[in-house]
C-alpha cells in the first residue's frame, strides 16, 4: 500500500516564549536568529504512525510530502531518514501564504496525481495556526473518510483501524480504505534517524511540483480565510512571591493572601 | 439572504451542555440577526424545548446519529444549514465541534476558523480572534467566503440562560454514505470533580520526577474540592492518565484557582490554562515562565514547600 505523510516546516516551537516575535506589519512570526525551521511536532509523529505500519508490512510505500518554501526539503529529508521511501516537495510562488483550503488543495492535487495512494496520514494540527482542518479538507476534497486525533493507526484488509483519543474516552474507529486520518501526540514520540538513515536519505528521490504540475491556477486557490492581524498578547500579571525563611512561612503567607482575596 | 446566527446546540444527558448557551450568548451578542440553533442526534427532539434564547430550534433527529461520525453529523449539520440560511455559524470547539466543523465549512463551500475566543461584526462581516502559535501570538481572522463558520472556545463566553424556547422545526434528513464506524469506545474513568468543570485545579508538572510525586497533587486537589491537572510531558510519561493533561492538545480549563507545581509553563501548556482567574506558582527555578502568568508564586522545592501548604490549608480551613 502507498501512504503519504504530509509534512508541514514550521518555526521551532521550543523556543522560550520570551523569544517568540511577530513582526505586526508582515503578519508573521520572525524567528529567533539561528534558530532553523523544524518539522510540525504532530506532522513527524504522523510520520512515525507510517512507519509502525511499514514495520508490520514491508511492502509498504512511504510517500513525504510537504508544501511550503524550497527549505522544507529538510523536513521531507527528515521524514526520508526516518524511514519513508520518496519524497514530494511543492513549491510556488502561487502557493505562498495560502489558507487551509488553498493547502488542502495542492495537497489533494498532489496526492490525485501520484494516484494509487491508499491512507493519507497528517498532524492533528500544525504547531504554526494549530487550526486542525488540513486532514479533513483534504479527505473532503479526496471524497475519502477521514478519522482525526488518532492515537494508533492499523491497516488490514481495506480498512483502516483507529484508536482516537476524547477528551474523556478512547473510540475505536473503523473505515475503508482510502482514508485520511489526522494523528495526536498520544501515538507516542517519533523514532530518530541513525546517522546511516540521514546518509541514504540524501540519496532518496525527491519530486518537485508547482502549480502548472497539479493544473492549479490562482482562481482554485483563492482564499476564503483572511488574515487581518497577528499580534502577541500583552499579559500585565504581576506575580506576587510570597516571602518566607521556612516552606511553612511561605505556605502560610500564600493562604492567607488567598483568604485576604477570599478565595479560599 | 442568508440572515441571522445559527449555533450547533449540544446536550449532556438529555439537557443543553453549557456550551449551547455559552454559543447563545455569543451569537446574541453579534447583533447580526435572529439566533437559531441546529440540534442533531437520535431521540433528540424531546430536548428542543429546552434550548432557550433562540427563535428557531432546527431538529435532525435520525437514528443514523445515534452515535457522532464525522459522514453522518457532517450531512445533518449541512441539512440543518440549508434550511436556515444563516450568516454565521457558531460550534463549540468540542469532540464534535472540532471535528464537524471543517467538513461542514467545506461542504457550504467556506471555511471555519477553529478555537476562538473571541468574535465580533465588522462592517457586516465576522472577525474572529485565535490563538496560535502554541498560544504565543493571537490570530484575527475575517472570511472571504459566506457564511463565516467559527468554533468557539469553551468557556471563553458568557452564557445566556432563559428567555423562551426556541420555535421546533423537523429537518427533513436522509441519512446518506456514513463510512466510518465506532467499533468500541472506552470511558476513561475520572473520579470527583471534572477537570473542565472545576473551581480549583490543582496540576503537576514533569518536576516531580515521577508519578509518585502526584500523592501531594491529590491530596491538595481533595482539601480544595477541585481536580487534578497534569502537564503534557506528565501524561506522555505515562505517569497521569491522557484525560487529565491541560495544555494546547489536553483540556482548556479556566478554574478560579489554578495551582500549578513543579509545571515550567511552555506555551502550549499556557494554552491550556491561561483563562484561568488566579494562577498560583509553586516552582523552585525563579525564571520559570508561569510565573510570568502567576498571580501568587512560591519559589521553593515542591517537596517541601507542597506538604507546608497542605498543612497550612488545613489549618485554614479547621480555623474557619
Amino acid at each position: 500500500m502507498h501512504i503519504v505523510v504530509c509534512v508541514k516546516q514550521v518555526p521551532d516551537w521550543d523556543i522560550p516564549p520570551a523569544s517568540f516575535k511577530v513582526d505586526e506589519a508582515a503578519k508573521k512570526v520572525v524567528p529567533p536568529p539561528g534558530v532553523a525551521p523544524v518539522p510540525s511536532q504532530f506532522d513527524a509523529i504522523a510520520v512515525e504512525a507510517a512507519m509502525r505500519i511499514k514495520d508490520a508490512a514491508a511492502d509498504t510505500k512511504v510517500t513525504i510530502m510537504s508544501l511550503g518554501a524550497a527549505s522544507a526539503r529538510d523536513v521531507i529529508k527528515h521524514g526520508l531518514a526516518m524511514g519513508g521511501d520518496e519524497g514530494v516537495l511543492l513549491v510556488d510562488d502561487a502557493f505562498n501564504d495560502l489558507d487551509s483550503t488553498g493547502t488542502a488543495t495542492v495537497l489533494s492535487s498532489a496526492i490525485k496525481k501520484l494516484g494509487d495512494v491508499g491512507l493519507v496520514l497528517t498532524g492533528r494540527q500544525a504547531v504554526d495556526w494549530d487550526l486542525g482542518v488540513t486532514g479533513t479538507l483534504i479527505a473532503e476534497m479526496l471524497g475519502a473518510p477521514v478519522i482525526t486525533f488518532a492515537k494508533s493507526v492499523t491497516v488490514a484488509g481495506g480498512k483502516v483501524t483507529v484508536e482516537r483519543v476524547l477528551p474523556d474516552a478512547f473510540e475505536t474507529v473503523e473505515a475503508p480504505l482510502p482514508a485520511v486520518v489526522t494523528v495526536s501526540n498520544e501515538l507516542g514520540e517519533p523514532r530518530y534517524p541513525k546517522l546511516q538513515q540521514i546518509m541514504a536519505a540524501a540519496r532518496k528521490q525527491v519530486n518537485q511540483w508547482g502549480a502548472a504540475d497539479l493544473g492549479l491556477d490562482a482562481a482554485a486557490l483563492a482564499p476564503r480565510l483572511t488574515l487581518e492581524r497577528l499580534f502577541v498578547p500583552v499579559t500585565d500579571t504581576k506575580v506576587e512571591i510570597m516571602e518566607g525563611d521556612t516552606p511553612e512561612e511561605q505556605a502560610d503567607a500564600l493562604v492567607r493572601r488567598l483568604q485576604e482575596a477570599k478565595l479560599i | 439572504m442568508a440572515n441571522g446566527v445559527l449555533v450547533l446546540a449540544e446536550l449532556a444527558d438529555g439537557a443543553p451542555a453549557p456550551i449551547t448557551a455559552e454559543l447563545v450568548g455569543a451569537a446574541q451578542r453579534l447583533n447580526a440577526g435572529p439566533v437559531s440553533a441546529m440540534l442533531i442526534g437520535s431521540g433528540v427532539e424531546g430536548a428542543a424545548a429546552r434550548i432557550t434564547g433562540v427563535e428557531t430550534v432546527y431538529v435532525v433527529d435520525n437514528p443514523a446519529l445515534a452515535e457522532y461520525t464525522n459522514d453522518a453529523y457532517t450531512q445533518a449539520a449541512v441539512a440543518a444549514a440549508q434550511q436556515a440560511e444563516p450568516a454565521v455559524i457558531l460550534l463549540g470547539q468540542t469532540d464534535t465541534g472540532r471535528d464537524l466543523a471543517p467538513a461542514l465549512a467545506y461542504k457550504l463551500n467556506t471555511a471555519a476558523a477553529m478555537d476562538t475566543i473571541a468574535l465580533e461584526m465588522k462592517d457586516g462581516r465576522l472577525h474572529t480572534t485565535r490563538p496560535a502559535y502554541g498560544g504565543n501570538a493571537r490570530a484575527v481572522n475575517s472570511f472571504a467566503a459566506a457564511p463565516a463558520v467559527a468554533t468557539v472556545r469553551p468557556k471563553s463566553q458568557d452564557a445566556v440562560e432563559g428567555g423562551s424556547a426556541g420555535r421546533v422545526v423537523k429537518v427533513d434528513f436522509a441519512a446518506g454514505a456514513v463510512r466510518s464506524h465506532v467499533t468500541a469506545r472506552t470511558v476513561a474513568s475520572s473520579e470527583g470533580v471534572r477537570l473542565e468543570d472545576a473551581d480549583v485545579v490543582v496540576t503537576g508538572g514533569r518536576g516531580l520526577g515521577g508519578p509518585e510525586g502526584f500523592q501531594g497533587i491529590e491530596e491538595l486537589a481533595h482539601l480544595l474540592g477541585g481536580a487534578v491537572g497534569a502537564s503534557r510531558a506528565v501524561a506522555d510519561l505515562g505517569w497521569r492518565p491522557v484525560a487529565e493533561q491541560v495544555g494546547l492538545t489536553g483540556k482548556v480549563v479556566s478554574p478560579t484557582i489554578y495551582i500549578a507545581v513543579a509545571v515550567s509553563g511552555a506555551s502550549q501548556h499556557m494554552a491550556g490554562c491561561s483563562g484561568s482567574k488566579n494562577i498560583i506558582a509553586i516552582n523552585k527555578d525563579p525564571e520559570a515562565n508561569i510565573f510570568k502568568a502567576a498571580r501568587f508564586g512560591i519559589v521553593g522545592d515542591y517537596k517541601t514547600v507542597l506538604p507546608a501548604l497542605i498543612a497550612a490549608v488545613k489549618k485554614a480551613k479547621a480555623g474557619a
